[in-house]
């Protein structure tokens, strides 16, 4: 019997310390520059917009539009092996930014269809997924 | 213009290319670049500026030590993936034009055959991928062909891009494969074949995917002005330029997720060369995927963009075709050698020593990058 394998863990920086915390608690956290307002996903030392260092986390609506997805067929990885086939889906968020998660419909997604942030509590890490509206 | 036509590639070297080779990455890197050397007719020790590739690889005190250099007067990494090459290319011009080497050697080994440096791992100790790392490998966004498919899937939903002119990239590079002893795979290809393959990340199928594969190439690059009295005839590197990609770091987050870094650098080497995408004999294209050929005929301004499907559609890239492409087989079907293969190519079809695969008549052609997410290099070489 082989060892069950687990799925990759993020490793949290102090820059994203935050980000990974707001999914724990059920929210999707976007960093905003507290000068000039500028939201940048994923988080980032300084906003390239103004420069400045100071940043706020903001929560994100969870509303988005399907901006592209894929469709996996093979596991790069053994821990995804039991979830195959699985669709990634790229989200244009509300707020501007895109996310990334996993897609919990049955049908293709649609591009440009309108979606909900679901945010997965799995045991390796909390993960984003979006649903039809 | 300071660098155009002011560097040749004097040298070529490339091991047998296979999978499962017994040699690390290392050893692949200094026989390719002994290979190199003896191609130019000059002694390893007079090499004076080395640019090192790959993610395993030799450092300058390596070929310092193997190769016997007695004055190194040049070395720099540049960390871009498979667009690093061809960006070598550029750095090895102006170090070579600027007077700072007589030749630089750029030299590269791999070998990915151990569990651990699959393409679903090698990436994650890559630090170019730390976004994709921390926020979608947990999601199961892994390997190339997932972070990629999302763009593929976009330019078929908003050009009418389809699964045959993914396959007419395929199969023009193994019809080129077969005539090369060098390639790994031997196996004709159809359009039907190519469609039947497995999916792999939709809409990539496994014969949109380049191969996993060992060896080691080397390109040693020379001042012209000092290069008369070498062995090989001169094949000059006319325009040479780089580019990144907006959000290079994300696919995800990137504004238009179509875009490229060669967008930005092939008006900037057409410009240079001084010559336009009509005077192009032969492209070696850089291959992680089909889809990415596709993409950069569109860059390089064969073709508009949105219009590189059509473009590739009808065998056009295949030898006797209206742009002869990957005339060894590209990664998709020679051998995954980060384009530096693409390099040795392309400089060997300028030589007229193409073999089986030579373009007729072949005066201008170019060689391009990609590299890990997007960035991009663009080489224009000719026969002088």
């Amino acid at each position: 019997m082989s060892e069950p394998v687990s799925k990759p863990v993020p490793v949290p920086s102090a820059l994203s310390a935050p980000y990974w915390e707001g999914l724990i608690a059920g929210e999707l956290r976007l960093q905003a520059c507290a000068d000039c307002g500028q939201l940048r996903h994923y988080p980032r030392l300084l906003c390239s917009h103004c420069y400045s260092r100071a940043h706020r986390w903001q929560v994100a609506s969870g509303h988005g539009r399907i901006h592209s997805y894929t469709v996996a067929h093979y596991a790069y990885h053994p821990a995804f092996a039991g979830e195959l086939p699985y669709t990634l889906v790229t989200v244009d968020l509300a707020e501007g930014p895109r996310a990334l998660g996993r897609w919990l419909g049955d049908a293709a997604p649609a591009f440009g269809a309108a979606v909900q942030l679901v945010i997965l509590h799995r045991e390796s890490s909390p993960a984003l997924a979006f649903t039809a509206v | 213009m300071a660098i155009k036509d002011r560097a040749c590639v004097s040298g070529i070297g490339e091991t047998r290319y296979l999978r499962g080779s017994p040699s690390s990455a290392v050893e692949l890197q200094l026989e390719a670049s002994l290979l190199a050397a003896a191609d130019a007719g000059i002694a390893p020790h007079e090499i004076d500026g080395v640019i090192p590739i790959g993610v395993v690889s030799a450092i300058a005190e390596d070929f310092i030590e193997n190769l016997g250099i007695t004055d190194l007067r040049f070395s720099a990494l540049i960390p871009h993936g498979g667009a690093s090459p061809v960006m070598a290319l550029q750095s090895a011009a102006a170090l070579v034009a600027g007077g700072i080497c007589k030749h630089v050697l750029i030299a590269f080994g791999r070998n990915v055959s151990a569990a651990a440096n699959k393409a679903g791992a090698r990436i994650h100790q890559m630090p170019q991928f730390h976004y994709v790392t921390e926020y979608e490998y947990p999601l199961g966004n892994i390997a190339p062909a997932q972070i990629y498919a999302p763009m593929a899937m976009l330019h078929m939903q908003r050009y009418g891009t389809t699964v045959e002119h993914f396959g007419e990239v395929a199969v023009a590079c193994r019809e080129h494969a077969l005539l090369n002893d060098n390639a790994i795979m031997k196996k004709p290809m159809t359009l039907e074949d190519h469609r039947n393959s497995r999916l792999i990340a939709e809409p990539f199928r496994l014969f949109d995917c380049s191969l996993e594969s060992d060896g080691g190439a080397a390109v040693i690059v020379s001042a012209t002005e000092r290069a008369a009295d070498l062995r090989q005839p001169q094949v000059l590197i006319s325009g040479v330029a780089v580019g990144h990609p907006d959000s290079p770091a994300s696919i995800t987050q990137r504004p238009d997720m179509t875009s490229l870094g060669l967008g930005k650098a092939a008006p900037r080497a057409f410009a240079m060369a001084g010559v336009t995408p009509a005077d192009i004999d032969v492209a070696e294209i850089y291959d992680c995927f089909t889809y990415a050929v596709i993409r950069q005929l569109e860059d390089l301004g064969f073709c508009a963009k949105g219009e590189g499907g059509h473009f590739v559609a009808g065998g056009s890239l295949k030898l006797g075709g209206k742009l002869p492409t990957n005339t060894h087989g590209g990664l998709l079907s020679q051998a995954h050698i980060w384009g530096m293969n693409h390099i040795c190519e392309l400089v060997r079809q300028l030589r007229g020593s193409g073999g089986r695969a030579q373009v007729p008549d072949a005066n201008v052609g170019l060689v391009t990058g990609y590299g890990d997410m997007g960035d991009g290099a663009l080489a224009i070489m000719r026969r002088r």
